[in-house]
């Protein structure tokens, strides 16, 4: 079992959420995202594996109970709302929590070339050769 | 377990045992056998690819991402053959005077740190570069600067045939930049010095050292170890720990050293960090360059905190800048237009902060800023929003305001901002790269791990020969210091030769 396969579908909304560009990718795309996120967890102890998943699972059933509906049933203002929630939580842990979930959302989409690319980043081994 | 006698043993390539290995090879000529034990890889030139992950995970520990135990910030440190002299910017300042005179360690004056300083400045090219290499980034930090009346500096850097790719930060593909890897660690080879890389040291005993060679994972980079994978223990004369601030003081509390040094761990600083990324109306020239020309320190004394000009890639940045969804987004598209700062603060010692070992003997760094802390970050963060208006910015992207994005127009606003700051660890994205201190040298047992020539305080065979020697913050970017205090253990090894081999 891999560290996703479990929390997919609520991992793919915390990332669409994170990074709006992420709704258009196609099954490729998130395959290069979720192994670049699994590649880099591999090396981290098992209990941050499962803090993280702990993590994801209650951000999908914490909006029952303001909303009545899971995470990945929000529309993306709600998600927006649910996540800027957890963010700015007063408990440090939760903030942590947050910011862990959010940096390998980060890292999935503009650890791919096609994501750092589309930001219009273009650094080249050659420097200043390349430029002109 | 493979058994295995050298006279000197070197724990670490980077700025410490780059330079001690160096100093230090002049002696294999009289028979003394010298090898340096790295536990990173040694990549080969085509292997620097410029790549953000793939080139962070083969060169960082933790791929860069290495977390303190409250998991508020990471620190980026090198693991790889010349430390983390293979990841900076190549930036090479002189200890500050009246840092030296404050940490008052006895036998170790400013004037000797100085001139020893001076003659790595000299062996590793540092130079100022020339203006016509200066990109639109570092011209913009410059302009903002003097528009403000503020007095930007330029970084010395150790740079030889830089083509500007602004890689430096994931190693040079060029070879540019003159670390250890390029200067200290051949020469030291061309003598008779021994690196094995990929070896990890596990414990020091009584002139021991158990260590583990690891096989190259299947697809990484870099050469394989010239040991077979295995354990290792090896006999030395003399051990020299240059394993960096984290990896120094957990090797040695893993060896059993705390109960005899109890400042063992003590003191760790690191200058937390996070950058600041502001939107202009055209493109500049900023992933082009070298990164990181500038710097301004004329509020470290009042305010503890210094900026430096710096440009990073894709992912740092994103996870850098706080916040996430739409207004995250727009920064991140207009990377092309983008001036970066970086915010760094003097952070001072406090009890808090100290590396220990977990019950696998791992490194933990237990770091929390200080009031002070998040005042200069805040100061800091403020001043360079400043700046990035005066050169002409369109918005900023102010991390410790509540609504991280200040458009030009709502810059009156700054002073709110500075009163009210939103900062909340946990919430900001810190990090550090200038760790320092934890085998502080000083007086005795009592306030310090080693003596002013790096010895450990009653073990007369082990020194320590890194930034972890600090007895507080340096205040200033590190390399330059660590290798003239690196160079002063060396030369005490080497009067002893005749006691100690």
């Amino acid at each position: 079992m891999t560290f996703l396969s479990p929390v997919r579908s609520i991992f793919r909304a915390v990332v669409s959420t994170v990074v709006p560009e992420a709704k258009s990718l196609g099954e490729p795309g998130w395959s290069e995202l979720e192994m670049l996120v699994e590649t880099t967890l591999q090396d981290r102890p098992r209990a941050m594996h499962r803090q993280l998943r702990l993590f994801l699972r209650a951000i999908q059933w914490l909006p029952v109970f303001r909303h009545g509906k899971r995470f990945t049933s929000l529309s993306a203002e709600q998600r927006m709302q649910i996540l800027g929630y957890l963010q700015d939580h007063r408990v440090e842990a939760i903030r942590c929590g947050f910011w862990g979930l959010r940096t390998l959302a980060l890292l999935g989409y503009y650890g791919r070339p096609e994501g750092a690319q589309a930001t219009g980043y273009a650094a080249d081994p050659r420097g200043w050769e390349a430029l002109r | 377990m493979t058994r295995r006698s050298y006279d000197l043993v070197i724990v670490g390539s980077g700025a410490g045992g780059g330079t001690v290995a160096q100093e230090l090879s002049s002696l294999c000529r009289d028979g003394v056998r010298i090898v340096v034990l790295e536990k990173g890889p040694k990549l080969s030139a085509e292997e620097f690819t410029g790549r953000e992950l793939e080139m962070a995970q083969a060169l960082y520990e933790d791929g860069g991402g290495f977390l303190n135990a409250e998991r508020t910030m990471t620190f980026a440190f090198g693991s790889t053959y010349g430390g983390s002299t293979a990841v900076y910017t190549g930036t090479s300042l002189l200890p500050p005077k009246h840092v030296l005179e404050r940490w008052n360690v006895p036998d170790c004056t400013f004037a000797d740190v100085e001139q020893r300083a001076r003659k790595f400045m000299t062996e590793n090219n540092v130079h100022f570069l020339e203006d016509k290499w200066i990109n639109e980034n570092n011209r913009l930090f410059v302009e903002g600067c003097r528009l403000l009346g503020y007095r930007a500096q330029q970084f010395p850097v150790n740079l030889k045939g830089c083509r500007g790719s602004s890689l430096c930060n994931l190693g040079c593909p060029n070879q540019a930049k003159q670390g250890t890897d390029r200067v200290q660690l051949p020469r030291a080879e061309q003598n008779g010095v021994e690196v094995i890389t990929r070896c990890e040291v596990l414990r020091i005993g009584e002139k021991t050292i158990s260590a583990r060679v690891h096989a190259k994972p299947s697809g990484g980079k870099g050469e394989p170890s010239p040991w077979p994978p295995g354990d290792y223990e090896i006999e030395a004369k003399v051990i020299v720990v240059c394993a960096g601030a984290v990896n120094s003081p957990a090797l040695l509390l893993r060896s059993g050293l705390g109960p005899r040094l109890p400042r063992l761990g003590s003191g760790f600083t690191c200058h937390p960090a996070f950058i600041m990324v502001a939107e202009h109306a055209r493109a500049i020239t900023n992933f082009v360059g070298h990164p990181k020309s500038f710097y301004l320190d004329q509020f470290a004394r009042s305010d503890r905190f210094l900026l430096e000009t710096c440009m990073y890639f894709p992912f740092v940045t994103a996870k850098s800048m706080a916040g996430f969804g739409g207004e995250h987004s727009r920064f991140m598209r207009a990377f092309p237009r983008l001036q970066m700062i970086l915010v760094l603060a003097c952070d001072e010692v406090d009890a808090h902060n100290r590396v220990t070992v977990d019950s696998a003997g791992r490194p933990v760094v237990h770091y929390r800023c200080t009031p002070e802390v998040m005042r200069g970050l805040v100061q800091g963060a403020i001043v360079s929003a400043r700046i990035f208006f005066a050169a002409g910015a369109l918005r900023v992207h102010l991390p410790v305001a509540p609504c991280a994005t200040i458009e030009r127009t709502d810059a009156a606003r700054l002073d709110q901002i500075a009163e009210h700051p939103d900062f909340k660890p946990g919430k900001i994205s810190i990090s550090a790269a200038h760790l320092q201190g934890g085998c502080a040298m000083g007086r005795g047992p009592a306030d310090s791990v080693t003596d002013g020539f790096g010895r450990v305080h009653g073990i007369p065979w082990l020194f320590v020969a890194d930034s972890s020697l600090f007895p507080n913050s340096l205040e200033i970017n590190p390399y330059l210091t660590i290798m003239a205090l690196a160079d002063r253990v060396a030369e005490t090894i080497r009067k002893d030769a005749h006691a100690l081999l």
